[in-house]
């Protein structure tokens, strides 16, 4: 309850709207965009698949964003602080939120690492034609198997040093903040990483059997949308790639200067991300129609997507193809800035949290934050046995950690504190596309409706047998137990006490915010010139939404 | 590549990539406020 301290940091900001919306395309396009959609698409109907894709993109992901935006812009915090802002019992999803993105940039930077090895390898075919899937498991991973083994220490050195150096590269962005570390970094990024994939399409669609692969991902197959399993992995697909619900939108949204057209801008980045997707079907689907004529085979036979599809199928591309080194060096290089992108999002989440708890300045958080995780992600992910960690880990995360808190916030949110009129408000006050019931339905109805039969589909798949084949005492760490923990530390840290120098307390922008905006005054802050009378009275949606 | 094919790989192009453009039409119709502006007066 600070009253004439006034020598804290201003809260950081987005040096303009384009570097926000930039920002947040380069969090929203990541590797799912590149190694993932394609595939997706191409099983889901081809062609016919667009009809699931774009009902899920206007139903669900582009109300979801616009849910997540509203909550980071209207409560200006980290995830934590602001939906402790919201209602004092959410706060926990907040730090549930924080502690997912902690699980994901452990083993976000390892994929980089190795897609900058394999942009170096592309230049010179260091693989040896013929040999990629041999190369990638044996010579460079070294992969060992859990069940043998068990969790290795064996350090594997053409691993560990690139993911020390991506770590240094992703330090240094963050310690320079959010308008000169990250806004910049996607500003440089973002159209270079167009630029690239543009140029990687056009020399694919000029390789012999391009127009086959092409016409694999389009043809339609109809029959696939009676398939409700299509149309769960559309939403599906379209929740992870949007990156809604884990704080990185509430998170960035919260840079936002108070005047902006939220709705507009989002409508921007959800575009731009698909569009982003069907670049790269094109592009992937172009190569893999080459692959299989090369090969004599069809192209069904050579689709894959993952890690499969970049490490060890585009390998094979850049080996048969001419001027396959290009197309590698680009490919490589589209998902190093995709990926470091998407990671510095992740990151952000878990350094804003700790500078609003803490109310340290940006370089000492940002060190506090990275140096502990960039250690346990040498520890985990520079051995033989990376893969199988990275691989239950993600596939756990996903399915129990992003899903279910996504599906707690809308629940909670929607149905618990009633707050989607007071969010729809908001955003409608400066914003060019207005939203109203619809969305309230849509994010408060149809969304928890998907992501809870999403969630209890996964439950099924995962206990129905052990996932990828991996021993018990293994998935009870990394794969339960992690999402358990996730869930039980969460809760925890809403716990603890916010400190008198914490954002949570003293933070004048905010008071000053509310009073701009004509809200009620926050029953936290102690700076606000509002009258004392509006102090400790709980902040409910009837006042906000007048 | 058969002419289904080509008609869906149309109509992806069109709605998606056209969905950008028309998106970011509309924000450029609305450019963005300073923070600072002044707030129309409503007294005086």
């Amino acid at each position: 309850m600070s009253t004439g301290t006034t020598q804290t940091s201003k809260r950081e900001a987005f040096g303009s709207r384009n570097v926000f919306i930039l920002s947040a395309i380069g969090s929203a396009v990541g590797l799912g965009n590149i190694w993932r959609f394609p595939y997706v698409a191409y099983e889901g109907g081809g062609g016919a698949f667009l009809i699931p894709y774009l009902c899920a993109l206007l139903t669900a992901g582009i109300p979801l964003l616009f849910f997540d935006y509203a909550i980071g812009h209207r409560y200006r915090g980290s995830a934590p602080l602001a939906f402790r802002r919201l209602h004092r019992s959410a706060e926990a999803i907040g730090w549930w939120q924080v502690l997912i993105c902690v699980v994901i940039a452990v083993y976000y930077a390892v994929i980089i690492a190795w897609a900058a090895m394999y942009t170096w390898f592309s230049a010179q075919l260091a693989w040896g034609p013929g040999n990629e899937n041999d190369f990638f498991f044996g010579d460079f991973l070294r992969s060992a198997d859990v069940s043998e083994v068990g969790v290795s220490t064996e350090f594997v050195p053409q691993v560990g040093i690139p993911l020390a150096l991506v770590w240094l590269v992703v330090i240094v962005i963050m310690g320079l903040g959010v308008k000169r570390g990250i806004g910049r970094a996607n500003t440089i990024l973002m159209p270079l990483l167009t630029v690239m994939f543009a140029i990687l399409v056009v020399q694919s669609l000029f390789l012999p059997g391009a127009l086959d692969g092409l016409d694999a991902f389009f043809a339609p197959n109809w029959q696939a949308l009676a398939d409700p399993g299509v149309w769960a992995s559309a939403y599906g697909h379209i929740f992870f790639s949007l990156s809604v619900a884990f704080g990185i939108m509430v998170t960035y949204s919260s840079y936002l200067k108070r005047k902006t057209d939220l709705t507009g801008s989002g409508l921007v980045v959800a575009f731009a991300n698909s569009g982003f997707e069907i670049l790269a079907g094109i592009g992937v689907f172009a190569a893999l129609g080459f692959m299989a004529q090369a090969q004599g085979a069809e192209v069904s036979g050579v689709a894959s997507s993952g890690i499969g599809l970049a490490f060890v199928a585009f390998p094979t591309i850049v080996s048969q193809a001419t001027g396959g080194s290009i197309i590698g060096v680009l490919f490589f290089g589209a998902l190093v800035f995709a990926g470091v992108t998407s990671l510095i999002s992740i990151l952000e989440v878990i350094v804003a949290a700790l500078q609003d708890k803490l109310g340290w300045g940006r370089v000492r958080t940002t060190l506090t934050v990275s140096i502990p995780l960039a250690v346990i992600s040498m520890a985990l992910f520079s051995t033989t046995t990376a893969l199988s960690v990275l691989d239950t880990t993600d596939a756990f995360v996903n399915a129990f950690g992003i899903m279910a808190v996504a599906l707690v916030a809308v629940i909670v949110v929607a149905w618990l504190l009633h707050r989607l009129p007071a969010l729809a408000e908001h955003l409608n006050r400066r914003s060019s596309f207005g939203v109203g019931r619809i969305w309230m339905v849509l994010a408060g109805a149809l969304a928890p409706v998907v992501l809870g039969y999403l969630f209890v589909s996964e439950i099924i798949a995962k206990t129905s047998e052990p996932y990828g084949g991996y021993p018990g005492w293994f998935l009870g760490v990394f794969g339960w137990g992690m999402v358990i923990a996730l869930v039980v530390f969460g809760v925890l840290l809403s716990l603890l006490p916010w400190g008198a120098r914490s954002h949570a307390r003293d933070d004048e922008e905010y008071d000053e915010f509310l009073v701009a905006e004509h809200y009620p005054a926050d029953r936290d802050t102690g700076t606000s010139a509002v009258p004392v009378v509006a102090q400790g009275r709980d902040v409910t949606q009837k006042g906000e939404g007048a | 590549m058969s002419v289904a094919a080509v008609v869906m790989m149309v109509i992806a192009m069109v709605t998606v990539w056209g969905g950008l453009i028309a998106a970011i039409v509309n924000l450029a119709r609305h450019p963005e406020v300073a923070d600072a502006e002044p707030e129309p007066p409503t007294e005086l």
